[in-house]
């Protein structure tokens, strides 16, 4: 059994026009030691996945159909006091914008050693040793010193390590990762990525890593899912995925990624045309036919299974042509 | 080969952060001085744009790269050295005196939300450059040149009447270039142009641009952080590291043999979709503050070749040895330790 399995997950937020589904029957399972990438562009629901996972989604959301099961327990029939338990306990969760996320007027210690002590039993001094050890863990220098500093004190690189030793304070099973380099210089990038990498196979975790950036998939994760306006469109192992994209609109993403494949300034990037529908206006039949230049009369009007392709091992993707599929 | 179009000399933009008059005042050894802080944003760039070239400049956060923009554009008077356009020094010319130049020369910003007027029709934010510029145009004028500058870039022209929340952001950058195009410049200078954007419509932005370049021999000054972009744009890059140049190379040149250490510690870093495994180059330490400068070659603090002659000496671009036309600020590498 995975460590996560979400089973057929609708989001959906009532609006004054009737229901808004923001994710639409997304099942996919993550492992212990696990990294699994969640990729699209924005609006496709990637950061609604995660947010689901951890009953994060407020009003008017809600989850109105499917499953979450965490270590064999029902995460979406828990009552809020049972659930932060595991939020921020077994399942953490790293954002994007570092000086969001932490309280400017704290110390970081205050902040370390407050996540833990909402969790557990411990003493102070007790709690300001495992948060040494924990920004240890995540390549800080002189670790005692830096606990009683503010987050102005530190750089975007070093305050997004101190919000991954933060996460990781708790001994989680999980790490739920949103955009977690973007607003971060590629040299840092490539730091916090290497070091997340490191992070799941030393602590035993899984990472979900939700991410616009195809290469930051590639570098970090094992597996991937593809989203498209709610759903997922494609999911596959990365290596798969990325030598051989079979979903249409996830080899156009691929082709009109700049310094990919044939890149110098004789050839045009290969563009989607349009752009990602408001999920107020998906069009019937595959959300993606308005783009698609494989698009026949049956894209227009049913929706596609995500389904097996034979002779592509494991990957599942949602398309009535997909790209190499050998027709028998 | 065309002469270049500007020549950027030794540019240097320091930004006064020092307050008002009872901020700057410090108590030193017994006396009350006035204290000035600057963040020293560019130091002493020296460039030149050759016409119809694609000039990329790269660098993190923080590098004064946006800053060399604004000044090349005259949005900010340098503290030294000059900015010519066509033989012209434009820095020290008063606004009326910049007019004609700012016909010539355009911007085209990162934020397309923030970048347009949102009580602004399409037509009004197309049309003021146009009436500004040219006095006399008639109306009749206007309504062709619009027309034909929105068909360029993909918006259609019958969408004139709407406004900027009408569009998607994809959108919105079209209309930001196009305002650029209206009055037909010869310069444009893009900051982060299509940072903001998703994949998709990055791609077709970044195609618009180059298409646009060919149909009018543009010249652009492109401002960005993405070296993918740059690989894909540009004809030749520059390479900033707190406000200094490291390297000025062609595209070409730049990705097949970067020379300076910090060109290779950030063509390392960049995450790949090959699906193959790279050791990125681990810079150690953090971006010193522009505040105050490290002495002598200002990544000496971050480099595992520096030596004594680096912390002391502040290196000359200088071309290397090869054919490629790179030029490089670097002791190591003019010593041939590298």
């Amino acid at each position: 059994m995975s460590l996560l399995e979400v089973k057929n997950l609708e989001v959906s937020f009532a609006l004054r026009h009737g229901d808004l589904v923001a994710l639409n029957d997304v099942s996919f399972t993550l492992d212990k030691r696990e990294r699994l990438g969640v990729v699209g562009e924005s609006g496709a629901g990637k950061s609604v996945t995660g947010f689901a996972v951890i009953n994060l989604i407020s009003k008017p959301g809600r989850i109105s159909k499917g499953e979450i099961l965490f270590d064999g327990q029902r995460l979406d029939q828990l009552s809020e006091k049972e659930m932060r338990e595991i939020r921020g306990n077994r399942i953490s969760m790293i954002f994007q914008d570092p000086m969001m996320t932490l309280n400017p007027v704290l110390t970081i210690g205050t902040q370390m050693v407050e996540t833990l002590k909402a969790h557990r039993k411990i003493s102070t001094q007790e709690a300001r040793e495992i948060a040494i050890s924990k920004l240890e863990l995540v390549h800080i220098p002189s670790p005692e010193r830096r606990l009683t500093q503010y987050p102005h004190e530190f750089s975007g690189g070093m305050r997004q390590r101190i919000i991954i030793a933060i996460a990781l304070i708790t001994e989680p099973a999980i790490i739920i990762a949103d955009e977690p380099t973007t607003a971060l210089d590629v040299t840092i990038q490539a730091e916090i990525m290497d070091l997340l990498t490191e992070l799941c196979n030393s602590q035993d975790m899984g990472l979900m890593l939700i991410t616009h950036d195809l290469g930051v998939v590639a570098e970090v994760t094992e597996r991937v899912l593809v989203m498209y306006a709610g759903k997922i469109i494609e999911n596959a192992k990365t290596a798969d995925l990325v030598a051989n994209p079979m979903h249409p609109y996830t080899k156009g993403l691929m082709n009109a990624l700049p310094g990919h494949g044939t890149c110098d300034r004789d050839n045009r990037l290969q563009q989607i045309p349009g752009s990602m529908p408001n999920l107020t206006e998906i069009a019937p039949g595959c959300s993606f036919h308005p783009r698609c230049d494989f698009c026949q009369d049956i894209c227009k009007e049913t929706a596609p299974e995500l389904r097996k392709i034979a002779g592509s091992g494991d990957r599942l993707v949602s398309c009535h042509f997909p790209v190499g599929e050998q027709v028998q | 080969m065309n002469g270049p179009i500007v020549e950027i000399d030794n540019l240097v933009k320091y930004f006064d952060i020092s307050g008002g008059f009872l901020e700057q005042l410090q108590f030193k050894s017994g006396k009350i001085q006035l204290h000035k802080t600057e963040v020293k944003a560019v130091n002493g760039v020296s460039l030149e744009i050759a016409q119809g070239e694609t000039l990329a400049v790269v660098g993190e956060s923080g590098c004064g790269k946006s800053t060399l923009a604004r000044t090349v554009m005259g949005l900010y008077p340098p503290t030294s050295g000059s900015v010519v356009y066509r033989g012209e020094r434009i820095d020290t010319l008063s606004a009326r005196q910049m007019l004609p130049y700012r016909q010539r020369m355009q911007m085209i910003f990162q934020d397309p939300y923030a970048s347009l007027n949102p009580r602004k029709s399409v037509r009004q934010t197309l049309e003021e450059p146009l009436r500004f510029h040219r006095k006399k145009i008639t109306a009749v004028e206007v309504d062709e040149r619009l027309s034909e500058v929105m068909e360029q870039v993909g918006v259609n022209p019958a969408w004139r009447h709407r406004f900027p929340h009408e569009f998607s952001g994809g959108q919105r950058q079209r209309i930001a270039i196009a305002r650029a195009l209206v009055i037909d410049p010869e310069f444009i200078v893009a900051d982060e142009p299509v940072s903001a954007l998703d994949v998709s419509i990055q791609a077709q932005i970044l195609n618009l641009l180059m298409d646009a370049q060919d149909q009018r021999g543009l010249t652009y000054l492109f401002i960005t952080h993405d070296l993918s972009v740059v690989r894909h744009v540009a004809t030749r890059v520059a390479v900033m590291y707190l406000g200094t140049l490291c390297e000025l190379a062609s595209t070409g040149g730049l990705y097949a043999t970067p020379y300076h250490p910090y060109t290779r510690a950030l063509l390392s870093a960049i995450p790949r979709v090959d699906g193959k495994k790279r050791k990125h180059i681990k810079l150690p330490g953090e971006i010193p503050t522009p505040i105050n400068l490290p002495s002598g070659c200002v990544f000496h603090g971050r480099c595992i070749h520096a030596d004594d002659r680096c912390k002391r000496e502040i290196p000359q671009l200088l071309s290397v040895s090869d054919s490629s036309g790179t030029r490089v600020a670097c002791h190591g590498i003019a010593e041939g330790r590298i």
